[in-house]
C-alpha cells in the first residue's frame, strides 16, 4: 500500500469517523511525522478540523458561544476552549476531534461526589444502553462492541 | 517569607530514596470551578475570585500540612524561575500576570496551581516510582478541594478542561526517567516511536518543548479520556517498567561491547566536575548524569545518586543566582555554578572497576 502523499510504503493507517462518516488514511512514516499523527501532543486541532472538508465548516464557521465570546475560529486556533458552556456550542466539531484523541469518548473514571452527578451518572448508563440497541440494529458491530466495552467499565465502577 | 520557605526547603535534606533510572513520579489534575470561565477567557475580577475561592478552599486542610499559598504577582522573576527548576510550577504560570496562585504543602510533595490554563493543577510528586501513593495523596486533596467547590463536570465528558486533550479525567500522571544506556545506544528514538503509539509521551526535562539535557525524559499519558484513573496509571506504569528493562538492557550491552570507552567517559565526567573552573548548566547535566549511571553500575556509593538529584536542580541558573544572594551575569554563573561543583565532587573517590570488563 503506498502512502497518500509520496509513493512510499505505507505503515501508518488512520481511520477516522467524521461525521458518523469513515474516512481512512494511509501514511509513510515520515508523512506520518511530518503531520505529526504518530505523536498525539503535537497534533495540531486545526490540522485535524481542516480535514473535515469544507461540510461542518460551513455550519462551524458561524459557531460563537454565547457566554463567553469564544468563537469556532479562536478554538481552532488556539485550539482552547473558553468556558464550560462551550463544550455544548461547540460540541458537533468537538466530538470528533475527541474519537481521535483519547481512549474512549465516554468519562470512566472518578464522579465527583455531589448527588447531582450521580443522578447524571446514572442517566448515562440509560443512554449507552439505548444506543447500544440502536448500534445492534443498524448492524454497525463496531460500534456497538466500543459501547459495550464502555457499559461493562461503567457498570463495573458503580459495584466499587 | 518566599525566602524563608526556600532556605527551609534547602536545609532539608532529608533522606529521599533514590533509585536508578526513575528520578520521580508526578501526578496533575485539571479542575475547573462551576460557573466561572476557564482563565484564558476570564477577566481579572473573575481570576481574582477564583483565586479566593480557591485559596479558601485548601486553608486549614490535613492534606496540605502547613501550607504555604502565595501569589505570583508578589514573586520576583528569580523567585518565579527557581520554582520552575524545582519542577513546582510550570514555565506558563511563571508569565502570568495577575490573579495567579500557588499553594505549596510544607514537605513539598503537593503543588496547586491556581488560574494556570484551568483553574485548579493540583499536583502531587514525590521521587522514585511511586504512582500508587502519589494518586492516593492526588485522590484525596482533589475530593477534599471538591467538598469547598463546585467543579464543572459533565457525566459524559468527565472534568471540563480548557484544552480538549486534558479532558475527562484531567489526569497526567507522568515519571521523569533518566535513559543514558538508551541516548547512548542511539535507541532513544525507537523508544519514543514505540511508546507514542501506546498514547504516550516523551519530553525534556522541563516538559513541552524542552530539550533532553542530561539523558533526562518526561514520559506521560497523553489520553485522559475514555479509560479509568487506575486504567490509565496501570499502562503508563506498564510501559515504564518496560522502559527500564530496555534502559538496563542498554547499559548491559554497552557495558559488554565497549565498557573500557564507557569507564573512559565516566572518569572523565568525574575529572571535570572535580576540576572545572568555568562550566555551563547543559555541559553540567550531562557529567551528572554519568556519575548517576556510574552510581547505578555500583561504580560509586550510593549517596552519589542522591547526590547528582540534588545537582540536576541546584546548577540550574535561578538556583545559582539564588545562592550567589545577588544578580549575577551569565559569565559570573558559570564560574560559581563550577564552584559548587568542585566543592560537592572534590572528594569524589576513584572509581570501583571490580566486577567491570
Amino acid at each position: 500500500m503506498k502512502c497518500h502523499h509520496c509513493d512510499k510504503q505505507a505503515t501508518v493507517h488512520l481511520t477516522q469517523i467524521l461525521n458518523g462518516q469513515m474516512h481512512k488514511m494511509d501514511l509513510c512514516e515520515s508523512c506520518a511525522q511530518a503531520n505529526g499523527v504518530t505523536n498525539p501532543e503535537n497534533l495540531s486541532i486545526g490540522t485535524l478540523m481542516d480535514s473535515t472538508e469544507g461540510d461542518t465548516d460551513a455550519s462551524a464557521g458561524v459557531m460563537v458561544c454565547e457566554s463567553c465570546g469564544t468563537t469556532h475560529q479562536d478554538f481552532k486556533k488556539g485550539g482552547r476552549l473558553g468556558c464550560e458552556a462551550c463544550y455544548h456550542v461547540f460540541r458537533p466539531v468537538l466530538d470528533p476531534l475527541l474519537e481521535g484523541m483519547h481512549a474512549g469518548t465516554q468519562h470512566l473514571g472518578k464522579i465527583p461526589s455531589g448527588s447531582e452527578s450521580r443522578v447524571q451518572f446514572e442517566q448515562s448508563v440509560d443512554d449507552l444502553k439505548k444506543h447500544l440497541l440502536t448500534a445492534i440494529e443498524n448492524e454497525d458491530f463496531e460500534k456497538a462492541a466500543e459501547l459495550r466495552d464502555q457499559l461493562k467499565a461503567l457498570e463495573k465502577e458503580t459495584q466499587v | 517569607m518566599f525566602h524563608d520557605l526556600l532556605n527551609k526547603f534547602g536545609s532539608s535534606k532529608k533522606k529521599s530514596k533514590s533509585i536508578p533510572v526513575t528520578l520521580s513520579t508526578r501526578i496533575r489534575l485539571a479542575r475547573n470551578l462551576k460557573e466561572f470561565p476557564f482563565p484564558g477567557k476570564a477577566e481579572d475580577g473573575q481570576r481574582k475570585a477564583v483565586l479566593s475561592k480557591c485559596m479558601d478552599a485548601m486553608t486549614d486542610m490535613d492534606t496540605l500540612k502547613e501550607c504555604t499559598s502565595l501569589e505570583v504577582d508578589d514573586l520576583s522573576e528569580l523567585d518565579r524561575q527557581i520554582l520552575v527548576e524545582k519542577h513546582l510550577i510550570s514555565p506558563e504560570l511563571s508569565q502570568v500576570d495577575e490573579g495567579s496562585g500557588i499553594v505549596l504543602s510544607s514537605d513539598r510533595n503537593c503543588c496547586v496551581m491556581i488560574n494556570e490554563e484551568d483553574h485548579l493543577r493540583i499536583q502531587v510528586l514525590q521521587p522514585g516510582l511511586e504512582f500508587e501513593k502519589v494518586w492516593k495523596r492526588a485522590d484525596e486533596l482533589d475530593s477534599k478541594i471538591e467538598s469547598q467547590v463546585n467543579y464543572a463536570y459533565d457525566c459524559e465528558l468527565g472534568f471540563l478542561t480548557a484544552c480538549p486533550t486534558n479532558l475527562g479525567t484531567g489526569l497526567r500522571a507522568s515519571a521523569m526517567m533518566h535513559l543514558p544506556g538508551l541516548v547512548m545506544s542511539k535507541n532513544m528514538d525507537k523508544v519514543i516511536n514505540a511508546v507514542n503509539q501506546l498514547g504516550i509521551a516523551v519530553r525534556g526535562l522541563f516538559g513541552e518543548g524542552s530539550d533532553a539535557s542530561g539523558s533526562i525524559f518526561q514520559i506521560s499519558n497523553q489520553q485522559t479520556l475514555g479509560e479509568s484513573e487506575g486504567a490509565i496509571i496501570d499502562r503508563l506504569n506498564g510501559t515504564l517498567k518496560n522502559i527500564v528493562r530496555q534502559e538496563n538492557f542498554a547499559r548491559e550491552k554497552l557495558m559488554q561491547d565497549d565498557g573500557l570507552r564507557l569507564v573512559d567517559k565516566i572518569s572523565r565526567a568525574v575529572g571535570i566536575l572535580k576540576s572545572c573552573h568555568l562550566i555551563q548548566s547543559s555541559e553540567s547535566m550531562d557529567l551528572l548524569s554519568l556519575v548517576r549511571l556510574a552510581t547505578d553500575f555500583n561504580m560509586l556509593p550510593e549517596r552519589f545518586r542522591s547526590l547528582t538529584d540534588r545537582m540536576f536542580i541546584e546548577i540550574q541558573p535561578g538556583h545559582v543566582q539564588f545562592s550567589a544572594g545577588k544578580p549575577v551575569e551569565p559569565s559570573d554563573r558559570d564560574r560559581l555554578r563550577a564552584e559548587l561543583l568542585r566543592k560537592e565532587f572534590g572528594r569524589t573517590p576513584q572509581l570501583n572497576l571490580e566486577g567491570v570488563s
